[in-house]
């Protein structure tokens, strides 16, 4: 029997279904509600509070006002300490949500990172949590050039003990960000500079996004096509395209790159029996190649063409718009490597 | 002069001679209108990234070159047009890299904050706070290995005295009498945050005793009072008596790029140091001392002008980079 009450639930999820923000405000929302929520959790980095009233990409807009200087700090520039600290801190007793200002920085930090936060917990037998998050943003298509443009989600996914976030819509970013802070595990969260302007529906209030289930952002019968960030969204318009001329692709965002929900993935190449799989991060080394081989490994049979990465030339990010552009992968790529792949087939 | 360790001399004790004071009033106009330019085209969208100006910290950059030689080598930061300029650098070539053009500096490849003329041995703009410490103590190891003679400059901000590296390479180059001297640029604020809050003990100059190094603080906003105490750290340096650290205190008169919402700083503020701009100050001692007239100097200032017209111009007219140069230069 159907309550008021439930029918309430009902009418406000509908309502909160059409709530569209900003990836950056989905974010903001997950560390508001999260922060309500538990006392333990505070935030610290690099203009966090103080740069128009929070964070150059406004992600933690007002949480000072809120929480105050306590639990908003800002810090000098000092990469390596906001890092250490925070895994000193979680190891302690508290959730800290540590934000680099980019990716880039963490070059500064792999100390602590690697060496501490991954491995604590191994190293002492399961005898202490590090429940931190580490959130940054990557990526280019901004002429930020090669010190601030790099995309580099395999760093961490190679080491063990670190979970690997990388949300792609506005809905993923603040279910997923509401996970990561109440893992108990140190989880590397990767926003993308492009996505926070992007807009979407977001539900209203707590909902989690469990780390490892994929998302398969559009179903389709002749190509699996895995993208991380930003390639999600190119991936969908490659699909708009190819779909006049009768080719399906299925876009499937990992959306946590560790843990991987290799079921989704496989499940679908035995469906399609092509694969796909496109980042902004260098091809060589990159978490696509992991991807190939897993699905290489457990989905062999099913295929019918090699896999194919579409994906970062090997090289620095260029300032140079034409440069920048050769050097990413295009919508234009991801069509002409579906083509290829079906002609050869059929 | 205030400060720590040595006492660099007092003013009037060398005073640089007239021509190199007006070129020295030539370069920081240059930098300041090469910026003002820089921004108008980054507003006007034909700039990528970020930019960001040199603007009201002129002196710094000028008056710590003009006590180098050619050979001597710097290190800038992500704040490096004025660094570039003061050591004598192309403004062509830095236009045409800050429109991504194939004739800049990095072939287009670099922008704004990656600029390097080796042939003036500047080691590059760096988009890493603190990324030019390293670089700079490592040129000072060359420099003393292979008995160059040469000195080198590190320039970095307020900010980057709490990156880790600083300690690293202090310690290091004491240890090693290496011949660099590390020039602070405190103008008071790394992004939105405050020199005021973010540096333990106040005084940075201070922590150069914990190494056992000089530690001198000077008047950034006073060009002549640069030169003179940067002259006295890099001859120190240069003798074989090792590194030291020069905070040239200034400030920045805009924002920290062009998007900068300055709301962390009060209005009050920039006004007081507006009023002390360098440019203006060497202006007015010039024609005190009878060493240019007004009729000179508002002809070096159109000639400046001129001179970034151009540059424009020049960049403008230059193609964008070839897409086959992609995947040159990333390897020797
Ligand atoms: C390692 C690193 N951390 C953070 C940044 C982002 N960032 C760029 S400039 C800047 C402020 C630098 O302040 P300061 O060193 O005082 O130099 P200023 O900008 O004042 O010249 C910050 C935080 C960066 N580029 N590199
Ligand atoms: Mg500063």
């Amino acid at each position: 029997m159907v309550t008021t009450s439930d029918r309430q639930t009902a009418a406000e999820a509908v309502t909160a279904h059409e709530r569209i923000l900003t990836y950056a405000q989905a974010l903001n929302e997950a560390l508001r509600e999260e922060m309500r929520r538990d006392p333990t959790v505070f935030v610290m980095g690099e203009d966090v509070a103080a740069w128009g009233g929070g964070g150059v990409f406004a992600v933690t807009r007002g949480l000072a006002e809120e929480f105050g200087t306590e639990r908003v700090r800002d810090t000098p520039i000092s990469e390596e300490a906001i890092v250490a600290v925070a895994v000193g801190a979680a190891a302690s007793g508290s959730r800290p949500v540590a934000e680099l200002m980019y990716v880039d920085f963490v070059g500064l930090a792999m100390e602590p990172l690697v060496n501490q936060a991954a491995k604590l917990r191994y190293m002492f037998g399961g005898k202490v949590s590090v429940p931190m998050v580490l959130r940054t943003q990557q990526g280019a298509g901004r002429g930020n050039a090669a010190q601030h443009s790099q995309s580099l989600e395999a760093w961490f996914c190679h080491v063990p003990g670190l979970k690997v976030v990388t949300p792609s819509t506005p809905a993923d970013a603040k279910g997923l960000l509401v996970s990561a802070i109440r893992d108990d595990n140190p989880v590397v969260f990767l926003e993308h500079k492009l996505l926070y302007g992007t807009k979407g529906h977001v539900p209203a209030g707590a909902y989690t996004i469990p780390l490892g289930v994929a998302d398969v952002k559009r179903p389709g019968r002749h190509i699996t096509v895995v993208g991380v960030h930003m390639m999600v969204l190119k991936a969908l318009q490659a699909a708009d395209q190819l779909a006049e001329e009768g080719i399906e692709l299925e876009v499937i965002d990992p959306r946590t790159l560790v843990p991987l929900d290799e079921a989704t993935i496989v499940e679908s190449v035995k469906k399609t029996g092509r694969l796909i799989v496109t980042h902004e991060a260098a091809t060589r080394g990159g978490y696509g190649a992991e991807i190939v081989a897993r699905v290489v490994e457990l989905a062999f049979d099913y295929l019918d063409a090699p896999p194919v990465r579409v994906c970062a030339k090997d090289v620095p990010i260029p300032y140079s718009a034409v440069l920048e552009e050769a050097a990413l992968p295009q919508v234009t790529d991801l069509v002409t490597a579906a083509r290829a792949l079906m002609h050869d087939e059929v | 002069m205030e400060g720590t360790g040595r006492t660099a001399l007092a003013p009037g004790d060398r005073e640089l001679p007239a021509e190199r004071l007006l070129d020295a009033y030539r370069q920081m106009l240059t930098i300041r209108r090469f910026e003002e330019r820089a921004l108008d085209l980054y507003r006007a969208g034909e700039m990528r990234g970020s930019t960001h100006p040199y603007i009201g910290m002129e002196a710094v950059a000028v008056g710590v070159c003009l006590a180098l030689e050619p050979d001597d080598y710097i290190t800038s930061t992500h704040r490096g047009h004025g660094h570039t300029i003061a050591k004598g650098g192309d403004v062509r070539r830095m236009m045409a890299e800050l429109l991504g053009r194939a004739t800049g500096y990095s072939g287009g490849k670099g922008g704004s904050m990656h600029i390097a003329d080796l042939d003036r041995k500047m080691l590059g703009a760096n988009g890493i706070v603190g990324g030019g410490m390293g670089l700079a103590t490592g040129a000072a190891l060359t420099a003393k290995l292979q008995r160059t003679g040469a000195v080198a400059v590190c320039f970095f901000g307020d900010g980057a005295l709490n990156q880790g590296i600083l300690h690293e390479v202090s310690n290091l180059a004491a240890i090693w009498s290496l011949p660099v001297v590390f020039v602070c640029e405190n103008n008071q604020y790394a992004m939105s945050a405050a020199a005021a809050w973010t540096i333990a003990g106040g005084d940075p100059a201070k922590r150069a005793a914990g190494y056992g190094i000089p530690g001198l603080t000077v008047d950034g906003m006073d060009v002549e009072a640069v030169e003179r105490a940067a002259r006295d750290l890099v001859d120190r340096a240069r003798r074989g008596d090792g590194p030291s650290y020069l905070i040239a205190t200034t400030y920045r008169f805009v924002g920290h790029h062009a998007g900068d919402p300055l709301n962390y700083r009060p209005k009050e503020e920039a006004e007081e140091w507006r009023a002390r701009d360098p440019i203006r100050r060497l202006a007015e001692r010039l024609l005190a001392r009878g060493l240019a007239t007004a009729a000179e100097l508002a002809a070096i200032d159109s000639e400046v002008l001129a001179q970034i017209d151009d540059a424009v111009a020049f960049a403008k007219a230059s193609p964008p980079p070839s897409v086959a140069q992609l995947l040159t230069d990333i390897y020797a």
